[in-house]
């Protein structure tokens, strides 16, 4: 599945790197605390969270995370937004909380491997 | 045969910097990228310098952090000078943070970084002095990994 095809089917906000939505996504990892992301995330993941300050790109960046889903109706801050364009790391928005878009996405067949 | 490398950079690290937090990391993945160093090398060198450049950022006035290669492993070292670590065995058990709550707040904090390190290292070393700074010493073997 590409993140064109999540977008379309989970109706998510672009905010950031829309250049880059014919990415591939294998499984996911939902987590607010940048070290865990570090230590446990893998490539082509998506990651949901509810951080939107700039620091989460060069965490989505470092380990080569399909897109950043920011939950809760959050939207990215400034800065967060320009960076992800320079960096090409896509940041998709969602009304729904983590659990739900974890849940929904997971249903759409984004589990690992 | 492996091909031999060597290479050596320097980066300066600004404490309380979070604009620019994880630049050096990032600019470190490219660099062994571009060396031809194994992907799994890559992903565990950026882990170790990830961490290592935000303890700086989050607790020290500044630092140095340099990376070496050669054909059998990278080595990370990071010198700051910052307020030291008063109990290193405490500071290395997983969970254990000295974050601030504006830090944590941001998703730092999570008391993960120096095992992260240590997980990703095949030596690794620490040296800290209160009042004086820290210092870390990681080596990534590259045996075994085709370059």
């Amino acid at each position: 599945m590409t993140l064109a095809d999540i977008i379309e089917r989970m109706n998510l906000k672009i905010y950031a790197g829309r250049t880059e939505l014919e990415r591939p996504v294998r499984g996911g990892y939902a987590s607010d605390l940048l070290s865990d992301v570090i230590a446990n995330g893998q490539k082509d993941q998506l990651w949901v969270t509810l951080q939107i300050h700039p620091n989460i790109i060069a965490v989505a960046a470092l380990k080569e995370l399909a897109a950043i889903i920011l939950v809760n109706g959050r939207e990215p801050a400034a800065e967060t937004a320009v960076r992800a364009d320079k960096e090409r790391i896509p940041i998709l928005g969602t009304p729904l909380s983590a659990f739900e878009f974890a849940g929904r996405a997971y249903g759409l067949g984004i589990q690992e491997r | 045969m492996m091909t031999e490398i060597s290479f050596q950079q320097e980066f300066e690290i600004k404490g309380g910097d979070f604009v620019r937090a994880g630049e050096a990391s990032c600019e470190i993945k490219n660099l062994l990228k571009e060396l031809g160093v194994a992907m799994q090398v890559v992903r565990r060198a950026a882990i170790v310098s990830y961490e290592a450049e935000m303890n700086v950022i989050m607790y020290a006035g500044s630092g140095r952090l340099d990376l070496s290669v050669t054909s059998d492993r990278v080595q990370i070292v990071v010198d700051d000078r910052g307020p030291g670590i008063e109990d290193v065995e405490l500071a290395m058990s997983e969970g254990y943070s000295t974050a601030t709550p504006e830090m944590r707040e941001l998703g730092f904090g999570a008391g993960m970084g120096l095992p992260n390190i240590k997980r990703n290292s095949d030596i690794f070393k620490i040296h800290s002095k209160v009042g004086r700074g820290t210092r870390l010493e990681m080596t990534i073997r590259t045996n075994g990994h085709r370059l």
